[in-house]
Parts: structure tokens; C-alpha cells; sequence
């Protein structure tokens, strides 16, 4: 095509002296419409950073790394232990979710029949699209006993990295679901010719070709994970310490927020604030990560 | 060819059994609400107001919020959404610096948390615009979330609409005003619409971004500025806060669950209709 959508010349263009310029005025109002669709990001960033402030002036960063512990009514932020439950809890989800999201997307794929990868597919979808809060609820009446009799308390961040780990597989299995479709089929077609199992050519053939895919969903379900807030806060116990064990009780920066936002004043709100600041960096650097493997790794289809 | 390619049993034992996992613990989430949910459910528990800070009573004036809220989200969000997707699509080329901006600030705002949301609510609807813990806060704030899905989907369904039409406009005389209203948001109408089904299922599924925006009273709203929690709110509270109210919470769980799958069943639907609009009629190229 040599032509393009938004070049294509309009009559009204043509003769603007004859009537009023409609086509001018639509394109002004969608502009503007899209200008302030744009501008929500910055206007987050810039109200995350103006009740941040307060706090980052009078105290900069170090509090949150130095004082002794977390109780914001003595004048103590530290965040440390927080920042351990969002990690261990989002890496472990991750590291489990992560394979059993990819072999779900193989099944659909390459080893259930038809109907039944279309079945499985729907099924995640509805998934995805399930309410953390019920997930969090299920969690919290049946999970949270389950491993209470295993190992009490029971809210901890094993329940965490277990509910993460429901809620984000679908995310997963969906991306890498969508990359090995993409997958030209003659290349699935060499392998075979060429005598290699099933296995074997996901291996060697599907993996490499879908690499970019798979990575940049990771990617975007790590943020899904740290972001996660209303079922981590429902089963992990909320108990602000660095845990020892995976038995421990953990609070995550997500569920601080939403635990103190409601009576939180002063340095404490503004110290929630720079908790969600950090977090809205994060996400950022997720973003910008994703998008440089995007354009990186040079799309397989290109190179048969 | 798929089926010709040699079996390696193990490998295939280990796929299918994770399979079967994921379906087998989706089963039982899913099982465990509808079986302890659906005693709770009745036309009763569906109208009268929440009692002994809802441990009794019903969802009533819970439901009428979350309508509410949904109301002012859609309301602001489609017309900006639908506006949005219009310039991208149509208006703007790959390369334009505009273009790419809105593009690239949309990803970053699909990936923002919903308690960042929450907190922005929170600190620009709440307190900078003074409209206090408020169903118009919370719907605004819901509006901002919905915006990227909105907008993906009402693309690409202009995107599905084709250029045959806009060539044909164009022969014809006919203002790009006029092409857009009469022929390309006609033809495009199932994607937008899926775009607002999907918009709809994932603002009612949110609780964290309207904790500190909507917030938590349970009484029937009078007006757009008064608090009124929603119905996952309610969820969240009957099961953290109150001892007791896992009956309600219950109920109210399988009331989600059913709009969602509801929700989830009329995309699908529209998205069928919206794939297959173009295979029967457009076959002249």
C-alpha cells in the first residue's frame, strides 16, 4: 500500500472557503481528547511525587533504609521488611507460575485436541478476568486453615506465593500462548521432517522462536505480582517483619498502603506516597524493559 | 501435522498432568463459592439493606453503588476512550510523535498498580478537586484504569474495519466527519462494544483503587457524592473486618462471580460477531 489511512485527502479539505470545517474541528476535539488520555500518566506521576515531597525534604531516603523498625506513629519508616515481602513473595510466585503457565500455553497448542486446547484457553481467560478479592477470600477461608494445619499461623507467605501464583499463571499462559501461535509452521514442519520428537522440537525449535514473547510476559507478570494487592493483603498476615521462613507472616508495600492509607496524616501519608512513587518506578522499568526485548530481538518470522 | 509429529510419553504425561492441576484448582475455587454461595442468594438477599454491619440482610444499596460507580467510570471513560482510539486509528500515522506518546503512556497506565490508583484518586479526585471519599471519585478514578483496555480494543476493532470503505468515502466526496460517523463507527460498533464489556468486567473486579476513593459506607447512596462501598469492597470487609460474615461474603462472592462470567460470555459473543461481520459480506477484494 503507498497510500496511508490518515493521509488520504479529504473533499472538505478541498473547498474550505464554501462551508464551515467540520473535519477541522473533529480532529481538534480527538486531539484534545487524547492529549488528556496521555496526560493521566503524568498527572499520577506528578501527584505521587507532590505528596511525596513533604517527606523526601525534611528526611530524604535514608529513613527508609536506617530506622529501626516500621511504626509511623513514633516517627519510624522503615521500610525494609516490606520491601523483603514484595520481593520474596513476587519472585516466588514468578519462578512458580512462570513453567506451569508456559506448559498450559504447550497444551493448548501442540497436545490437546482442538476442542479441548479452545476449552482450556476459554477457561483461563475467565480466569484472568476472575476478582483478586475473590481469589483472596478463597484464600483466606480455605487456604490460609489448610496450611495453618500444616504450619501455624497459616496466613504467610507461602499463601501469598500460592495465590500470586493463581492469579498470575493465566497472565503467563495467555502471552505465551499467543507467541507460539505465532510460530510460523514451517517450522514445525522442518522439525518434523527432520525426525525430531514433540518434545524435542519444543525445545529447540518453539522456545527459541517464541523467546521474545515469553520473556516480555514475564516481564509484565512481575508487575502483575508486585502491584497485587487486595489477595496478598487478605492471606499473608500482614505482620511487618523480614520473614525467616516461609511459614512467616509477611506484609507487602501494596497491603501497607491500602492498611493505613485510611488514618494515615502528615510524614505517614507522605510516606505512603513515596512507597507508591517507588512502585509506579518499578512498573515504569518493567515497561521500558519489556519494550527494549520487543525491539531487540528481531521478530523470527523475518529470517525464514 | 501436529499429530504426526513422534510422542515422547513423558513429557506429554508431565503437560497433561499440569493441565489438569490448573483446571483441578480452578474447579475447586470455583466450586467451593458456588457451593457455600448459593444458599445465601435470593431475591431478598438481592435488594434489602445490609444489617449487623452485614452479617444479615442483603446487598441492596451495595449493588446501587457499584451500578453507580460503573456509570460514572463508563460515562467518562468511553467518550475519552472512543475519542482516543479514533485519533490513533485513523488519524495518525505510526510515526507521529503525538501518536507514539499517547501510545506509550497508555502501556505504562495498563501496568500501573490499582493501588497507585487508589492513591492518585485518593490525593487529586478526593482531596486536590475536593470531591471527598465519593462514588464520583471512585468512578473517576476507575475511568482513568479502564482507559487503556477501552482503547485497545475500540482500535482494533477500526483497525477490523475495511479500507475498502474509507476509499470509497473518499471517491464519493464525502468529509471525513461524515465517513467517520455514518460508515466507520457503524462498522466498527462490536469492537467497540467488546472494548466496554471488558472495560465493565475489570472495573467491577476492582477493590484496592477504591478503598481510599469510593470508600466504605454500606447505607443506599443519595447522591453522586456521597460514599457508597462496591460490592467487592463488600466482600473484602465481611471477610477481613467482620467475624461472622463469611455467609454474606459468600453470597456476595458468587454475586461477582456470576456478572463476571456474564460479563466474560458477552465479549466472547461480541467478539465472534465482530470477527466474522467482514468474512461473509466483504468478500470482493
Amino acid at each position: 500500500m503507498t497510500w496511508l489511512k490518515d493521509k488520504i485527502s479529504s473533499p472538505s479539505k478541498l473547498n474550505k472557503s464554501s462551508q464551515f470545517d467540520w473535519d477541522w474541528v473533529l480532529v481538534w476535539v480527538l486531539r484534545i481528547m487524547a492529549a488528556i488520555t496521555g496526560a493521566i500518566v503524568l498527572l499520577i506521576v506528578i501527584f505521587l511525587i507532590l505528596e511525596s515531597l513533604p517527606f523526601l525534604q525534611v528526611k530524604g531516603i535514608g529513613p527508609f533504609f536506617t530506622d529501626q523498625r516500621w511504626n509511623p506513629t513514633e516517627g519510624l519508616y522503615n521500610f525494609t521488611p516490606m520491601l523483603w515481602g514484595t520481593l520474596l513473595a513476587t519472585m516466588g510466585s514468578v519462578v512458580v507460575a512462570t513453567p506451569l503457565g508456559i506448559i498450559s500455553a504447550l497444551f493448548c497448542q501442540y497436545y490437546a485436541p482442538v476442542a479441548i486446547g479452545n476449552l482450556y484457553r476459554r477457561l483461563i481467560e475467565l480466569l484472568a478476568g476472575i476478582p483478586s478479592v475473590v481469589y483472596g477470600f478463597w484464600g483466606l477461608v480455605v487456604l490460609v486453615p489448610l496450611i495453618n494445619r500444616l504450619h501455624p499461623p497459616g496466613a504467610s507467605l507461602l499463601a501469598g506465593i500460592i495465590i500470586l501464583t493463581i492469579m498470575i499463571l493465566p497472565t503467563i499462559a495467555l502471552v505465551a500462548d499467543a507467541s507460539f501461535g505465532k510460530v510460523p509452521q514451517e517450522y514445525l514442519l522442518g522439525a518434523t521432517s527432520l525426525g525430531l520428537s514433540k518434545w524435542g522440537t519444543i525445545c529447540n525449535v518453539v522456545f527459541p522462536a517464541a523467546k521474545s514473547g515469553l520473556f516480555t510476559g514475564v516481564i509484565l507478570t512481575v508487575g502483575r505480582a508486585i502491584g497485587e494487592t487486595m489477595a496478598v493483603l487478605m492471606v499473608c498476615g500482614n505482620v511487618v517483619e523480614t520473614p525467616s521462613s516461609i511459614f512467616d507472616p509477611i506484609r507487602t508495600l501494596t497491603a501497607n498502603i491500602a492498611l493505613e492509607m485510611a488514618y494515615a496524616l502528615g510524614n505517614h501519608r507522605s510516606a505512603l506516597f513515596v512507597s507508591g512513587l517507588a512502585l509506579m518506578a518499578i512498573i515504569v522499568l518493567l515497561a521500558v524493559a519489556a519494550e527494549v526485548i520487543t525491539v531487540t530481538s528481531s521478530p523470527v518470522t523475518k529470517n525464514s | 501435522m501436529k499429530q504426526e509429529i513422534i510422542k515422547s510419553p513423558i513429557s506429554t504425561i508431565l503437560v497433561w498432568l499440569v493441565a489438569v492441576l490448573v483446571t483441578g484448582t480452578f474447579a475447586w475455587i470455583l466450586g467451593d463459592i458456588i457451593f457455600h454461595g448459593v444458599g445465601g442468594i435470593s431475591w431478598e438477599f438481592l435488594t434489602t439493606a445490609p444489617e449487623d454491619a452485614g452479617r444479615s440482610g442483603g446487598i441492596g444499596p451495595i449493588l446501587v453503588s457499584t451500578g453507580l460507580i460503573l456509570a460514572v467510570a463508563m460515562g467518562v471513560s468511553v467518550p475519552l476512550g472512543v475519542g482516543t482510539a479514533i485519533l490513533l486509528a485513523e488519524f495518525t500515522s505510526a510515526t507521529n510523535w503525538f501518536g507514539r506518546f499517547v501510545r506509550r503512556s497508555l502501556d505504562i497506565l495498563a501496568g500501573v498498580p490499582s493501588i497507585v490508583f487508589g492513591l492518585f484518586g485518593n490525593a487529586f479526585f478526593a482531596k486536590t478537586l475536593g470531591l471527598g471519599f465519593s462514588i464520583l471519585s471512585g468512578g473517576l478514578t476507575l475511568a482513568c484504569m479502564v482507559l487503556p483496555i477501552l482503547i485497545r480494543s475500540a482500535e482494533e476493532g477500526l483497525r477490523g474495519v475495511p479500507d475498502e470503505l474509507r476509499l470509497g468515502a473518499a471517491a464519493l466526496g464525502l468529509s471525513r466527519t461524515t465517513t467517520l460517523f455514518h460508515l466507520l463507527l457503524p462498522a466498527a460498533i462490536p469492537g467497540l462494544l467488546v472494548g466496554l464489556v471488558l472495560g465493565i468486567g475489570r472495573a467491577i473486579a476492582e477493590t484496592a483503587a477504591l478503598v481510599f476513593t469510593s470508600g466504605y459506607v454500606a447505607r443506599m447512596p443519595q447522591s453522586l457524592l456521597d460514599s457508597g462501598r462496591s460490592l467487592s469492597i463488600h466482600i473484602f470487609d465481611l471477610s477481613m473486618n467482620i467475624s461472622g460474615g463469611d455467609t454474606n461474603a459468600y453470597g456476595s462472592a458468587l454475586v461477582l462471580v456470576i456478572l463476571l462470567l456474564m460479563i466474560n460470555a458477552t465479549a466472547a459473543w461480541l467478539a465472534h460477531q465482530s470477527s466474522s461481520k467482514y468474512n461473509d459480506s466483504y468478500q470482493f477484494r
